[in-house]
């Protein structure tokens, strides 16, 4: 059972919440999952999002939460036109087939030779699902706060890093972990409830192994 | 008293007569215990997204650029100036459809808004709700009470039927906002509890099987004048139930025969701009005409 605010809310700019306040949130993961303000942001649109991307401020929307605004932003409208002065550069691509869910997006990240890429639906209402990050299939929800380890496959990193938080008193609510072919390279994902201190993300990154960590806050 | 869960209208009306208080109240006992907020944090969100919603129409108002998709354009100052110019009276009918179409046209032309419940049907609630302060003087608190009837409606809605255009259709979106509209709007002229469940049996049964066909996909063509007739079924319906008529078929059964009207309803009507008004001559071109420069780039 949902509550009062999911019927009277959100408050959002318009016009879709499932192709303009969800692209929003999509960006936002983006942009944490990369880490920093990118230099270039290239989308690719499927489906639904592709075919009424102009109307809907789909590409605004998510530029927008790429640059850490809300779906509420009144500045989601002005995004792309805000990047640019900003010397970021955006690309769009077109794709009309689906791609897991009507509403996709596949946003690449890049600067200084770093780059990071997602890939997520919009499932209407502004709520979203996180299909692919870094290459591996997840499925995060935004819902929590959620910590993305990747490391060379390796025994004992589920143990170390849950240990420390473990230490912090911090209750995990789902742990996910999946591995890429190609590198055998591992990303480990955990939703925890609470907020994440930084002194305790600084100790997950110590993990001896790890090769980098990322915190997304959970959506507002 | 506070329930756990919502089941069905018959709940709300039930637990509201048992302890002799409104449906808002009955809803917003639900949230406290729900969300473990406080009553005052819950009322001061809830104040918030007022706010917005009155915002929203003075905003909507002012607004002169067209829509994202251009396929609309200052629908309310045209209204408005029809008033102004004595051509359409000036009354309660005439003020919730400006206000509506200024609403859901600036939700067009990336405005903010509050989806209530959703962005396409942004513009019912504000409108009625806007219209009957202006006209009853109610204070903000007590609207604010009133939204939370509205609420309980669509919580209902959503898990009894589908508050989603892509599962049942406009009846799900802008049908929904008219009959949590209703109630709310039955519940501030001091309407009983009864009276608000006829009001939404009356609103949801004269939506019944409204088609979800946006021209090109967008939420531009039906969905903004939409907005301001099912303004005026809320209206209608409130109206009906303060006089003291009553539906025939009771409040939970109307909305089964929502979620059944739903499930029957061919996906080309269930917003996927493949039937209805997308697929006219007209708006076919117009979809085409979209597609083309959407393409291109």
């Amino acid at each position: 059972m949902g509550s009062v605010f999911d019927i009277i809310g959100p408050v959002m700019i318009g016009p879709s919440s499932s192709h303009t306040a969800g692209a929003v949130n999509l960006g936002r993961i983006a942009r944490q999952a990369f880490g920093r303000v990118p230099e270039k942001i290239r989308i690719v649109l499927y489906g639904s999002f592709g075919a009424t991307y102009k109307g809907h401020g789909t590409d605004r929307a998510i530029v927008a939460g790429v640059l850490g605004y809300y779906p509420h932003s009144p500045e989601v409208k002005q995004a792309l036109e805000i990047a640019r002065e900003l010397g970021i550069v955006v690309t769009i691509a077109v794709e009309k087939d689906n791609l897991y869910h009507p509403n996709t997006a596949r946003i690449e990240l890049s600067s200084g030779g770093m780059s990071t890429e997602i890939v997520g639906v919009s499932l209407g209402g502004g709520a979203v699902s996180i299909k692919e990050v870094f290459g591996f299939s997840i499925d995060i929800s935004g819902k929590y706060n959620t910590i993305l380890c990747s490391y060379p496959e390796q025994v004992g990193m589920v143990a170390r890093v849950t240990q420390i938080l473990a230490a912090e008193g911090i209750n995990i609510a789902f742990m996910e972990v999946s591995r890429s072919g190609r590198k055998s390279n591992a990303l480990m994902v955990v939703e925890v409830d609470d907020e994440i201190p930084e002194d305790v993300l600084n100790k997950v990154s110590e993990v001896s192994g790890m090769l980098g960590v990322r915190y997304i806050r959970k959506l507002s | 008293m506070a329930l756990d869960a919502i089941q069905n209208f018959q709940q709300l009306v039930e637990t509201a007569l048992e302890n002799h208080c409104t449906i808002s109240e009955v809803v917003l006992e639900y949230e406290m215990e729900s969300t473990e907020k406080s009553r005052v944090e819950l009322l001061e969100q809830m104040l918030g997204n007022w706010r917005v919603m009155k915002n929203s129409v003075l905003e909507g108002m002012a607004k002169q650029e067209a829509t994202m998709g251009g396929l609309v354009k200052g629908s309310a100052s045209i209204v408005e100036a029809a008033i102004a110019a004595k051509r359409i009276s000036e009354d309660r009918l005439s003020k919730t459809v400006l206000r509506a179409l200024a609403v859901a046209e600036l939700n067009a032309s990336m405005g903010l808004i509050v989806a209530a419940p959703t962005a396409g049907s942004c513009g019912i609630l504000p409108a009625v709700l806007v219209t009957a302060q202006e006209e009853k003087n109610y204070p903000d608190d007590k609207i604010v009470m009133s939204l939370f009837t509205a609420a309980g409606i669509g919580l209902v809605l959503a898990k009894n039927a589908s508050i989603a255009g892509a599962e049942g259709g406009c009846q799900a979106e802008c049908g929904s906002a008219a009959s949590m509209a209703a109630g709310a709007l039955t519940e501030l002229a001091g309407g009983t509890v009864n009276q608000v469940a006829e009001a939404v049996a009356l609103s949801l049964k004269n939506v019944l099987g409204l088609t979800c066909d946006p021209v090109g996909g967008l939420v531009e063509v039906p969905c903004i004048k939409r907005n301001s007739f099912l303004a005026v079924n809320a209206i209608v319906a409130s109206d009906l139930a303060l006089a003291g008529i009553r539906s025939v078929i009771p409040v939970d059964e109307v909305i089964g025969a929502m979620k059944e009207t739903g499930e029957l309803m061919p996906l080309a009507l269930k917003e996927t701009a493949q039937g209805g008004l997308a697929a006219t001559p007209t708006g076919k071109v117009i979809g085409k005409k979209l597609q083309e420069e959407t393409f291109e780039k």
